[in-house]
């Protein structure tokens, strides 16, 4: 048995004041900063007007729009658009409806019309699909769903209409901000370490053991409650404590950034991934990873220095590698041959591989300890 | 206790862990979280310490005060437990919400604290009769999930260790009433003995299939989290002291336990909670000795 106790340490806080890639950077404020002294602007969300001084409510970033300035929070209840697809926990069965709880801030709905019937029929709902709701789905229940509008009140109304929507079956919910969920074509990734993950918008994250066979005639009510090996449970914890240790450093969630995470953290025990020290060395190896993508490259350049590059990537341009930002857009795929066939994993990419010696390497955790 | 949600297919997933020894986080079964403790955290009382187990925080604010001893004990002083579910820690403790929990964590405390071979009580009796040291523990609860026992536990001797009361001493005068004097160094201080002070344990136990016999078995973990604890029937507590002793066994919750293993608990028990003790006194000590250097973070972490 293992018994850690330590004394606590002051988390070493990357400063972003006073580095260059910040200067047009972003204008973070908090509740109760002056945003502008003119009032030639229109107050949008998150200000209000102090003494004919706009004023900031929440904590983020100021967005201007033309004559409209608003600040966008940087952590916030999820605020759900159409299209995005959820992961939620039902918490009442009402007439004909369900009430969902999705981080908002208010429960979503998911009516009973906008789910799929056992078997796949597509009848009329009557009033004896409505004494069996408690069949479907019950409170506690875990569902994957779709935003399919937006009440006037802000409540979303969910919807389950395709087969790979439903209610979830065995596995791990990890619950972070919604702020870290990168929108991206498609929520439903298989990764190639043996695990299937759902990056639902509202932060809430799915880990199961990928499915055998598909077999969807039952329109996703089956649950298999057979035993998961202990094999595919492994890869599900390391997982989740890689999400976790991504979250506790703001690092933004999609499929490349939890695959980079999961390798670099196959030094160590699933249950050493949780203390801090080693949180703070796979993140910085995430870092070193995924240097050729944007949203990595200031978070480097402020862990490393502003000269630092990744050691395999030293002489090369930066941006040859396929990064987020090339996968192209729909229409363009047409024209690319195989190109939308490219699966999640991105294996065929060819990243860095920090295990291996180099000549001049960059220590990542030299920075932890100066 | 705070409640989670869960789903049957959830639980299942968690009760095939537990039964294979590798839970949610990687843990094992008697694998504890990750801990960070912290004592004088508070200046305004005589110790303090705050704990942190995964999501739980706890913070124990101890203060000493002269009163009369109990009638029955005359020589001896005591302790009294207050714990304080804040509101913080969930919304369900808000206003009086949190009076029934905290109530029943007091009451634990005073079980498992009441023995003579935990506390060397004599040493808080100033003047047998008239006046002793009263120990007021002020138990607050941050922030809840699951395992508030043991983080209760180790913050409390930690806050044992940290408590430093003034030394007094008692005059005579002619006509025999009773002064009493306080030193004048402000740190000729009295410390306690916590050698011996117990640490609770708590097991939660899970009713599953046991494939081998296909029979139905027990398997317990340490160190809970909300989710395992809503799988559970029913939770054992053991308090253990450092050298094996057993000061309180306490069952909490409504499922029922095979007598067998809650004798296997106890010593699986007994066994776990000496193996706490060690790194807790030595890690108590450094932080002492590291005196003036030591890194005050309190509530920024």
């Amino acid at each position: 048995m293992a018994v850690d106790m330590r004394l606590p340490t002051v988390r070493k806080q990357i400063s972003l004041a006073g580095s260059n890639s910040n200067a047009d950077g972003k204008h973070l404020v908090v509740p109760g900063d002056v945003i502008t002294s003119d009032t030639g602007f229109m107050r949008g969300h998150g200000t209000y007007m102090d003494d004919e001084k706009l004023t900031a409510s929440v904590a983020g970033e100021v967005e201007r729009v033309n004559k409209l300035i608003c600040v966008r929070p940087l952590k916030t209840r999820y605020n759900g658009e159409v299209g995005d697809v959820i992961v939620g926990r039902i918490t009442e069965v009402q007439q004909k409806r369900w009430k969902v709880e999705t981080n908002s801030r208010l429960d979503s709905v998911l009516l009973l019309s906008s789910v799929n019937l056992p078997g796949g029929e597509l009848r009329r709902r009557s009033a004896e699909d409505e004494l069996t709701m408690r069949d479907y789905l019950q409170e506690g229940d875990l569902i994957s769903a779709e935003v399919q509008s937006v009440f006037s009140d802000g409540a979303l109304s969910l919807h389950t209409r395709s087969l790979k929507y439903g209610k979830l079956g065995q596995g791990v919910l990890v619950q972070v901000s919604p702020s870290l969920v990168k929108r991206q074509k498609t929520h439903f990734h298989n990764l190639p370490c043996g695990a299937s993950i759902i990056l639902g918008n509202n932060g809430f994250l799915w880990l199961y053991p990928t499915p055998g066979q598909q077999d969807e005639e039952e329109g996703g009510y089956y649950t298999s409650l057979e035993l998961v090996p202990l094999s595919d449970r492994e890869v599900i914890s390391r997982l989740r404590n890689c999400l976790l240790a991504l979250a506790a450093h703001k690092v933004l969630l999609y499929d490349t950034s939890v695959l980079y995470c999961y390798e670099s953290s196959l030094l160590y025990q699933i249950k050493d991934i949780l203390k801090p020290e080693t949180m703070d060395e796979i993140v910085m190896t995430v870092y070193v990873l995924s240097y050729d993508t944007i949203w990595c490259r200031d978070r480097y350049q402020l862990c490393f220095g502003a000269a630092a590059r990744p050691p395999a990537l030293m002489g090369q341009q930066p941006g040859k590698f396929v990064g987020d930002q090339r996968r192209p857009s729909l229409p363009a795929l047409n024209f690319i041959k195989g190109g939308g066939k490219r699966d999640s994993s991105r294996h065929g990419a060819q990243h860095c591989n920090v295990f291996e010696v180099h000549d001049s390497p960059v220590d990542p955790t030299a920075v932890l300890n100066t | 206790m705070a409640s989670v949600q869960i789903s049957e297919a959830e639980k299942v997933y968690i009760m095939h862990g537990v039964r294979d020894d590798l839970r949610v986080d990687g843990r094992g079964c008697e694998d504890y979280r990750h801990m960070e403790i912290e004592t004088d955290v508070v200046s305004n009382t005589d110790g303090s310490a705050k704990v942190r187990m995964g999501h739980t925080d706890v913070l124990v604010g101890i203060k000493a005060e002269l009163r009369r001893p109990r009638p029955n004990v005359p020589d001896e002083g005591y302790l009294e437990f207050f714990v304080d579910c804040s509101a913080n820690a969930t919304p369900e403790f808000e206003g009086r919400g949190g009076e029934e929990l905290g109530v029943e964590l007091s009451n634990t405390l005073y079980k498992v604290f009441n023995s003579h071979r935990s506390l060397d009580l004599r040493s808080l009796c100033v003047c047998p009769g008239e006046h002793c040291w009263v120990l007021y523990v002020d138990v607050l609860l941050l922030q809840c999930d699951g395992n508030l026992f043991d983080a209760m536990s180790i913050a409390i001797k930690a806050a044992l260790f940290n408590t430093r009361i003034p030394k007094v001493r008692v005059l005579e005068d002619e006509e025999g009433g009773k002064e009493i004097e306080l030193s004048d160094d402000p740190y000729d201080c009295l410390r306690l003995r916590v050698d011996n002070i117990p640490c609770i344990v708590t097991f939660c136990v899970f009713c599953l299939l046991v494939h081998v016999h296909q029979q139905v078995g027990h398997r317990h973990v340490v160190d809970a989290t909300l989710q395992e604890k809503a799988c559970s029937a029913a939770s054992l507590l053991v308090a253990v002291t450092p050298r094996g002793a057993v000061t309180c066994v306490r069952k909490l919750g409504a499922g029922s336990l095979d007598p067998d293993s809650i004798f296997e608990m106890t010593e699986t028990g007994k066994r776990v909670g000496k193996a706490l003790h060690a790194p807790l006194m030595e890690l108590l000590q450094k932080d002492e000795s590291l005196g003036k250097k030591r890194q005050k973070v309190g509530f920024l972490a």
